[in-house]
């Protein structure tokens, strides 16, 4: 059996003992003892990250173990003790059945959990908020601040069905179930799904975000190792669930350039037209690699409007912020529909006889939209992250809906 | 044996009651009724939640203040309020043990009710035949959502107005109708409360946004 | 027959519908079917339809009603068990370039089946039917308020395992997860009729454990005996109290989110639309503000039941029963105030999440104190170790580790790497198992000699134990290091092979799990065998303290000859102590409810409307619809719907009680 547990991880990447990724104090140190005993040969990946934002992920879900086992190691010392001292054969130990209060106990049993939910809860805070995925980097590793003037990897995730589409602005390139990014540059990842929710997580960098169709979330990692890591969808999306992975390599800045390069040589580009093709689910994709991508092609799929004739949410969504497009949107639907077959088989659905779209969204139809100019940033989940934990308070709306407020920058 | 522990004459403790005491019937109704309206409220409550969120996605089509009729729905508005009062009159009826009146004022309860139905399948049709059908938007989904639940609450408050009019003239003011009419009561002013909402929020409000 | 004709008459059943070229499905079709055929003629060999009718279907009786509940959840748990043993097994076994035995298309209904079948038809009928048993012979009443409805509910209930049984052979069940998140769930992702089984079983049986929960806090509100305080109701009343109280104030949110998806699946609306305006987010928000209580209301009866259980076995007053009365209103309230906990990773803003986090974290502080209120009601006690106890012991050790894992996964920054993962499915099974189900073994066990006069086998009792709590060990340990192998949740293939010792490991478990299942039958079926030798003649086996144990074992259809008096929180125990006699004349007839057919006949025609909308067998849901309004309004018309039960009975039960005591000493 051990022989089974210590066959390496192909992924594995080669990796430093845990305890020298980053300075730890004596505590964690003296935590992590048994947890590297137990964990030497296997690949417990939540545990040994390759990435500052994990890591201190990781870090937190140790902190936080070791506060609990403060409390629940003498829970079940006591229990195991109490049941076999107070046997019923036991006749030595002292019977009070009678006795059912203590003023001093019940504090103690009331104030000591409050007292470890008042450390966690400070804990919670300060890392929810330092750990914020949309929060941008301040630190590469530890005591490595970012270099302001190094321009972080831009790149653009999509979850079709049922595979990863990764384009890299910066570089002009695109691949499917194939990322690569270069040690210690900071990555913004923006992401979004094409029809249903998936979730981005790649364990080794840091923790995942759900991928929603027609939003966009974001998150914000960096990868401190050079290795191939494995990322996939934590999100249940359908048939081609299990077969949505990809490897994410962590490259030195040559071996991230060399990549780029053969992305370019690839030859291949990803136009709207490729994009309608390769968005039609299929299973267990192979990788590809796109030279060229549509400059806009993000934004046409975040906003939902890559087929032409199709209304972009940005659009819509400014028509009804000023309040709807009246009696004159009303049979305008078709440019509108994207789920593509969400009135197939609706028992009780209308005909689909509705108007269609006579022009592109980039040049919309009708005078009632072509004055209006999108807002840049106007998906429903956006944000540029916040520069530093401040409590901000919570609006109802945001409250309700788990929407973050919309920042100001 | 039983007389043996009744305190007054041992000062033993009482561990049963000697006399059965049954409860009465419907001795639960009330509180019963009062929670099943509370969980119906919950319902609504999601329904305007529901609405809150999706109420401004026009979908680059038609809004409030587009499909809205104010007068009509402040008309159907008092045609709610006036079937309440006039329930008020039954149940004062009910009291002083008036048959015919009683049957009388839910009768004209019924028609008021009835008016509100019409009203309101009337603006559906006029919206549905516009275009603003609820698949048009999630705002339109929302609101023919919200409104109809109500409109669905009130019908079923009209069959069973009519089923009580029949138990009422088959057996009189008995005890148990008169339960039943106190529990159609506070649903019937239930759901006035609710439409007031839906009024505000949805109707008044949307036609401000 | 033209097409159109077929259309009409059968919607979109076809004979493709039925699923014969899936041999593990027609395989199970046909071993049910046996099943089903030995026992339907069985039943009518022995002549006992009518008994069953009679006795049993058409019964008010809160005890038997209690006791379907719990029939109806060891069916189904069967049923939801053979779901997770092929999960293990597939996941066992699909390695290496295996693709398993389960094609996607099957095992995606075995997941999404198994979850929604342990939960709504699994511990919610042991749950609920335990209460329905329990409470009202613990406040002394005769039945609870509304027995009708106690009726129609359970078979609402059934009505809904009915649906998710036929999906089984019948078409499919739903292949999204046991919450059906839109998009996926809606009509353009999931065309099928697999949702609209999930939507009409969870909505016919939500109706029942909605009214059901209606029931049991009136009964408990207004049918205590005279003496009965609310700070003199034994903690199970309490727990049942705000248990009920979360059932009416989250099932509506459940029935109003899923009729909302089954509009945009019928009609076309744009709730959970990605395009239209519509929000899959608010899907997600309003399905957790249910799903959250829910998780509960399941486990704040079993606490309920580790309270009697921990305070009857160690001989000895409840420790802190006050503080155990609050603990569990203050779960009651906070429960609603941490939904989001389920998603913080759908995007929310840091404050939100620590928002959600913290006062997830802040519900362990009444738990806590329920966790050490137990462990000081053993502390100077005389515990005796009988089966309830072994199951409340190994609660408590089980229980310690689950809720730290939830604490662990309330912290957002380390529920974004353990979200999702097995870690997940560990946590919420170690929370689950250990909390509610063996709180339910604890609740057979100990209640089972009430309902039937005789105790359970203790061999085979200690089997089922031994089996289960190892068997739980081995099953979910592993998935808690696979989780920090960051491993996600519903894959069907690995191709990492050093994963697959621990779903073997896993998998060998699972089996020990069903093992002990086998053992529990097998309980039931040796204790039967050996009732005379396990009798309990004296109503009071376990010597305990709360009123159902101060009548008789199984208790007369009147419950109490007599209305009891209460004088303290332990009734029973206070009525002992201080020389209670057992009054032996002067019996008065008692009035009582009488049994009903509407119930039964309401849930059937509700079924079938069920059965036709998924369908879309449009008459078939239009006739049981109108036929459901016209059986309710018929039976509004019988105003007599109680008969009293002659003295001369009540004194011929209560005789023969007091010669079977008699015999006894």
């Amino acid at each position: 059996m051990s022989g089974l547990l210590r066959r390496s991880y192909p992924l594995a990447p080669q990796r430093k003992p845990i305890s020298k990724a980053r300075p730890v104090s004596r505590l964690k140190i003296l935590a992590l003892l048994p947890l590297a005993v137990a964990l030497s040969g296997c690949n417990y990946v939540v545990l040994a990250p390759a990435g500052d934002i994990a890591a201190q992920q990781r870090d937190l879900v140790i902190i936080s173990t070791v506060l609990m086992l403060l409390i629940v190691v003498p829970v079940m010392a006591l229990t195991v003790l109490f049941a076999w001292r107070y046997r019923q054969s036991n006749t030595s130990a002292r019977y009070e059945p009678e006795w059912d209060h203590s003023t001093k106990l019940e504090l103690v049993i009331w104030s000591a959990p409050l007292l470890i939910i008042i450390c966690l809860g400070a804990l919670t805070w300060m890392g929810t908020h330092l750990l914020d995925p949309y929060r941008t980097l301040g630190r590469i590793k530890a005591e490595h601040a970012v270099d302001q003037s190094k321009a972080p990897l831009e790149v653009d995730v999509v979850a079709l069905d049922w595979k990863w589409l990764f384009i890299y602005p910066d570089y002009g390139i695109a691949t499917v179930n194939d990322l690569a990014a270069p040690v210690d540059r900071p990555i913004n990842f923006r992401i979004t799904a094409s029809s249903v929710m998936n979730s981005f997580y790649i364990p080794a960098l840091a923790g995942q975000i759900y991928a929603m169709p027609g939003m966009e979330t974001k998150l914000h990692a960096v990868v401190n190792h050079t290795g191939t890591y494995r990322g996939f969808s934590a999100n249940y999306s359908g048939a081609g669930f299990s077969g949505m992975h990809f490897n994410f390599q962590g490259l030195d800045d040559k071996g991230f350039d060399a990549w780029v390069a053969s992305a370019k040589s690839a030859g291949g580009s990803l136009g709207r037209a490729d994009y309608l093709q390769l968005e039609k689910p299929s299973e267990n994709e192979p990788v590809r690699r796109y030279g060229t991508v549509d400059s806009d092609l993000y934004r046409l799929i975040l906003n939902m409007c890559v087929e032409t004739g199709k209304m972009c949410q940005s659009e819509m969504m400014a028509i009804d912020s000023k309040g709807g497009a009246g009696h004159e949107g009303l049979n305008n639907t078709l440019p509108l529909a994207y789920d593509k077959y969400a009135r197939r088989g609706t028992a009780f659905g209308p005909e689909p006889t509705f108007v269609a779209g006579t022009c592109t969204p980039d040049a919309p139809q009708g005078k009632t939209t072509a004055s209006i100019t999108a807002p840049l940033d106007t998906a429903p989940l956006t944000g540029a992250g916040l520069k530093r934990p401040t409590f901000a308070p919570l609006k109802s709306s945001s409250f309700f809906l788990g929407l973050r407020p919309k920042s100001d920058s | 044996m039983t007389v043996a522990v009744n305190p007054s004459t041992t000062g033993e403790p009482v561990f049963y009651l000697a006399d059965e005491h049954p409860h009465p019937e419907g001795y639960s109704t009330s509180l019963g009724f009062w929670i099943y309206l509370m969980s119906d409220c919950l319902i609504f409550a999601m329904l305007f939640a529901a609405f809150g969120v999706l109420g401004a996605n026009y979908a680059a089509g038609p809004a409030p203040k587009d499909l809205f009729e104010l007068p009509l729905v402040a008309v159907n508005t008092s045609m709610l309020l006036l079937s309440s009062i006039t329930y008020g009159f039954a149940m004062l009826t009910m009291q002083q043990n008036k048959i015919a009146q009683t049957q009388m004022w839910l009768a004209i309860t019924g028609l008021f009710g009835l008016a509100f139905i019409g009203i309101e399948l009337s603006e559906f049709a006029h919206m549905i035949h516009e275009g603003a059908t609820p698949q048009r938007s999630a705002f339109l989904s929302a609101f023919f959502t919200l409104v109809g639940t109500h409109g669905l609450h009130v019908s079923c408050g009209l069959i069973w107005l009519v089923t009580l009019m029949v138990q009422v003239g088959k057996f009189g003011l008995i005890e148990a109708n008169r339960r039943r009419l106190m529990c159609l009561s506070m649903f019937w002013h239930f759901l006035d409360v609710v439409w007031i909402g839906v009024f505000t929020f949805v109707y008044l409000l949307g036609v401000l946004r | 027959m033209s097409p159109d004709l077929l259309k009409l008459i059968f919607g979109r059943l076809g004979i493709d519908s039925l699923p014969l070229h899936e041999p593990i499905l027609v395989g199970t079709f046909v071993m049910v079917a046996l099943g089903g055929i030995t026992l339907f003629a069985g039943v009518t060999y022995f002549r006992l339809w009518g008994y069953l009718w009679r006795e049993w279907f058409t019964t008010v009786d809160h005890k038997r009603i209690g006791i379907m509940y719990m029939i109806l959840g060891i069916v189904m748990l069967l049923r939801g068990f053979a779901d997770a043993l092929m999960m293990r097994a597939q996941q066992a076994l699909a390695f290496g370039g295996s693709d398993g035995f389960l094609p996607s298309h099957h095992y995606d209904q075995v997941f999404t089946a198994h979850g929604v079948i342990m939960i709504f038809f699994v511990a919610m009928p042991f749950v609920t039917g335990l209460m329905n048993y329990v409470v009202p012979l613990q406040i002394g009443a005769r039945d609870v308020s509304f027995p009708f409805l106690n009726n129609f509910s359970f078979w609402m209930t059934v009505g809904g395992a009915v649906l998710v049984m036929a999906s089984l052979f019948i078409g499919e069940f739903a292949r999204t997860g046991w919450l059906a998140y839109p998009p996926l769930s809606n009509i353009g992702y999931s065309p099928d009729v697999g949702v609209d089984y999930y939507i009409w079983a969870l909505q016919v049986a939500g109706v029942g454990t909605t009214l059901s929960g209606i029931n049991l806090i009136c009964t408990i509100v207004k049918l205590r005996c005279p003496g009965m305080t609310m700070m003199r109701m034994p903690v199970f009343t309490w727990t049942s109290l705000c248990t009920n109280i979360l059932i009416v104030a989250s099932f509506p949110v459940l029935t109003v989110v899923l009729a909302l998806l089954s509009l945009d699946r019928y009609v076309g609306t744009n709730f959970f639309t990605n395009d239209f305006g519509g929000s899959p987010m608010m899907y997600v928000n309003l399905i957790w503000i249910w799903g959250h209580p829910e998780v509960y209301i399941l486990v704040l009866p079993a606490f309920g039941v580790f309270s009697e259980v921990t305070s009857t076995f160690s001989g000895k007053r409840l420790f802190g029963y006050t503080s155990m009365v609050y603990a569990t209103v203050v779960i009651t309230i906070l429960s609603y105030l941490v939904w989001l906990h389920h998603f913080f990773t759908m995007g929310s803003g840091a404050s939100v999440n620590s928002f959600f986090g913290i006062t997830t974290m802040i519900i362990s502080i009444p738990t806590g104190a329920k966790m050490f209120n137990w462990l000081f009601t053993m502390y100077r006690g005389r515990i005796r170790f009988e089966l309830p106890m072994l199951w409340t012991i190994a609660f408590m050790l089980t229980f310690v580790l689950g809720g730290m894992t939830g604490v662990l996964l309330a912290v957002p920054p380390a529920d974004f790497v353990l979200h999702n993962s097995l870690f997940l499915i560990a946590h919420f099974h170690n929370v689950i198992i250990g909390g509610v189900v063996f709180g339910a073994f604890a609740g057979i066990n100990y209640w089972f000699p009430k309902a039937f006069g005789f105790k359970l086998d203790p061999f085979w009792g200690k089997m089922s134990f031994w089996f289960w709590v190892t068997g739980f060990y081995m099953a979910f340990m592993p998935l808690y290091v696979l989780g920090l192998m960051g491993v996600t949740r519903r894959l069907r293939v690995f191709d990492d092979p050093s994963l697959q010792i621990w779903f073997v490991i896993a998998a060998i478990g699972a089996v020990f799990v069903f093992i002990g299942i086998l053992s529990m039958l097998m309980q039931f079926a040796v204790s039967f065998l050996k009732r005379e030798q396990l009798k309990d003649v004296t109503g009071d086996p376990w010597d305990a303290r709360t009123l159902e144990w101060a009548t008789s074992s199984p208790p007369p259809d009147y419950n109490f000859a007599f209305t009891p008096v209460v004088h303290d929180n332990d009734a029973w125990w206070d009525m002992k102590k201080r020389g209670y006699q057992r009054p032996l004349t002067g019996f008065k007839p008692i009035h009582m409810p009488s049994s009903t057919g509407t119930g039964i006949i309401l849930a059937g025609l509700a079924t079938a409307m069920g059965f036709g909308l998924i369908w879309y067998i449009w008459w078939l849901a239009a006739v049981s619809f109108i036929a459901m309004l016209a059986v309710g309004i018929g039976h509004t018309f019988n105003y007599h719907r109680d008969f009293d039960i002659p003295a001369e009975d009540v004194i011929r039960a209560e005789d023969a009680r007091t010669k079977l005591l008699a015999g006894a000493k």
